[in-house]
């Protein structure tokens, strides 16, 4: 579950990027969510595991309050949520496999359940057998997809994915958006941001749409919105 | 528990894998915090053998104490009864004047001794301290100088006390140096790790997206300054080493026209383990100041 209430969020510069945002995602959901460019989306996305703190409301992950969280918990929720942002790059100077096995490293999971685990995200993604290749010789869509699997290896229950399909060919872009979809009807939680909010049409999601920090949109594949829209 | 253990068995295969996938840099490194270490361990090592060769060649130091010449037994009894009382004596010998006088004819004097009428000499004390300290030396022979009967008090001390005073000045400019190379030490350290953190920004940067903890970023960072430092430390050692082995023959040569058989001796094991452990701490301690100082906004 993530519940944003009356969430605001002021940068030092005193631009605010986001105002006065609510919603709730329940377990299981596929939400998209879009906007212009600057609209705010990445800076919503970052509040989720505190990478940004609000400057007003809350944000709840899971039924915590993580707007105030210590700075020592913070990783222990990170753990909890699979995270494809723009600050989640590859390592260059290690192998796919390498890059895959990152989160079990830092969790201290057992090796030989680690390796099974990574060898199942690989596959997962479509890149089975390709372990031993180094980042820089995949395409861009390839990237994407080891970044994709390094965010499901620790079995997230929540799955965070800002502007996934940016920069990809349309029909990488659209495999991209299928993978996504699968993982939705595999029960994981699923909230992706996108400027082209057709490429998940097919996926029937619930639709967020963001417009200079405020939240103008929230309508159900039914075409009946989900909640109010919040005032200008 | 057994993931504590399995972590820092990461961040130790970590720092040994940054420090093996660098080997000139660790080379380098290691010289400098070597050869740095070696000059105050050097030191400590020639102050050492110093003390040595000065206990060696002169024996245990004394302090003489001449009686009155007219001093009967009944009072040099009283002396000795004193002497018993001292805690900081090792032992006294009782020199009667007679035999004082048959010393000094052995020594050749005979001659010149044999113009006077009568014997010269006093009876005497001749007593050896529990310790080599000079200060001890002195105390007791304040104490002595007020007792009945007792004429001149003679301090075996001088060259003691010189040889203290430079052993003392000497074992200050080494724990200076020790002092002023260690702080070097630290500062390089600490700039290794800098310049480590700063090419490992993007990692760590992922790695706290992806949910490191601090401790699992910092622990690799103080890994590798202690390794670097133990690695140094025993660049030292070797370096000491090899300047005994240099130093051995003519030490030996210059011992032998003094008449002395002397052998200059390393360090021992438990130095040597101190001077390693040492530059580990010194490592850490420069990992330490460096990772709180550069990863804090990470
Ligand atoms: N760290 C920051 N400091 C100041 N302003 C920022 C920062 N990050 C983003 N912004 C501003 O906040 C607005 C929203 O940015 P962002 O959340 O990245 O939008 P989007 O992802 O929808 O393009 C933009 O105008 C951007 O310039
Ligand atoms: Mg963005």
């Amino acid at each position: 579950m993530i519940v944003f209430e009356d969430v605001a969020k002021r940068y030092a510069g005193g631009y605010t990027a986001l105002a006065g945002v609510s919603f709730e995602i329940r377990h299981g959901e596929l939400v998209v969510l879009s906007g212009h460019s600057g609209a705010g989306k990445s800076t919503l996305f970052k509040l989720i595991p505190v990478i940004e703190r609000p400057t007003a409301g809350r944000v709840l992950i899971n039924g915590q309050d993580v707007s105030h969280l210590p700075r020592t918990a913070i990783p222990y929720l990170r753990r909890n949520l699979g995270l494809v942002l723009q600050e989640s790059r590859l390592l260059f100077d290690r192998n796919v496999y390498d890059n895959v096995m990152l989160p079990l490293v830092i969790t201290g999971h057992p090796a030989a359940d680690a390796a099974k685990r990574v060898a199942a995200a690989l596959e997962r993604v479509g890149l089975d057998g390709r372990g031993k290749e180094m980042p820089a010789g995949l395409s861009g869509g390839e990237q994407q997809r080891v970044a994709i699997a390094r965010a499901i290896v620790n079995r997230p229950s929540i799955l965070i994915a800002d502007e996934p399909t940016a920069h990809l060919d349309p029909a990488y872009a659209a495999d991209i958006a299928a993978l996504f979809r699968s993982f939705n009807q595999a029960g994981v939680t699923v909230l992706v941001s996108t400027h082209d909010a057709s490429l998940f049409a097919a996926s029937r999601p619930r639709r967020l749409v963001l417009a200079k920090g405020q939240l103008v949109e929230d309508s159900r594949p039914g075409g009946r919105p989900a909640q109010e829209e919040v005032a200008a | 528990m057994i993931n504590w253990f399995y972590l820092h068995l990461r961040a130790i295969r970590h720092a040994l894998h940054r420090l093996v996938s660098q080997p000139v840099g660790t080379l380098l490194s290691a010289l400098v915090v070597g050869i740095a270490l070696s000059l105050p361990g050097g030191g400590y090592l020639l102050l050492d053998n110093l003390g040595s060769l000065a206990r060696g060649v002169s024996g245990t130091p004394e302090i003489s104490l001449f009686l009155d010449m007219n001093a009967g037994a009944a009072e040099v009894a009283a002396i000795e009864q004193r002497l018993k009382g001292e805690s900081e004596l090792a032992s006294y010998r009782f020199v009667p004047r007679d035999e004082g006088l048959r010393q000094l004819e052995a020594a050749g004097l005979g001659d010149v001794l044999g113009g006077l009428k009568a014997n010269p000499l006093p009876d005497a004390f001749v007593l050896a301290p529990r310790r080599e300290d000079p200060a001890l030396f002195e105390r007791m022979a304040e104490r002595m100088r007020s007792w009945p009967k007792v004429a001149h008090v003679q301090l075996d001390s001088a060259w003691v006390e010189r040889l203290h005073a430079l052993l003392g000045l000497g074992r200050s400019a080494v724990l200076m140096l020790a002092g002023l190379l260690g702080f070097a030490l630290v500062v390089v350290t600490f700039n290794t790790i800098r310049l480590q953190i700063l090419t490992q920004r993007q990692e760590i940067a992922v790695s706290r997206l992806l949910g490191a903890t601090d401790p699992f970023i910092r622990r690799p960072f103080y890994w590798f300054g202690g390794l670097q430092g133990a690695l140094g430390g025993l660049v030292a050692l070797g370096t000491m080493a090899l300047g005994i082995e240099a130093l051995a023959a003519p030490v030996a040569r210059l011992a032998e026209t003094y008449g002395a058989v002397f052998a200059l001796s390393g360090p021992e094991p438990e130095a040597s383990l101190a001077i390693v452990a040492f530059a580990a701490f010194l490592g850490w301690l420069g990992a330490a100041i460096s990772v709180r100082r550069h990863l804090a906004g990470t």
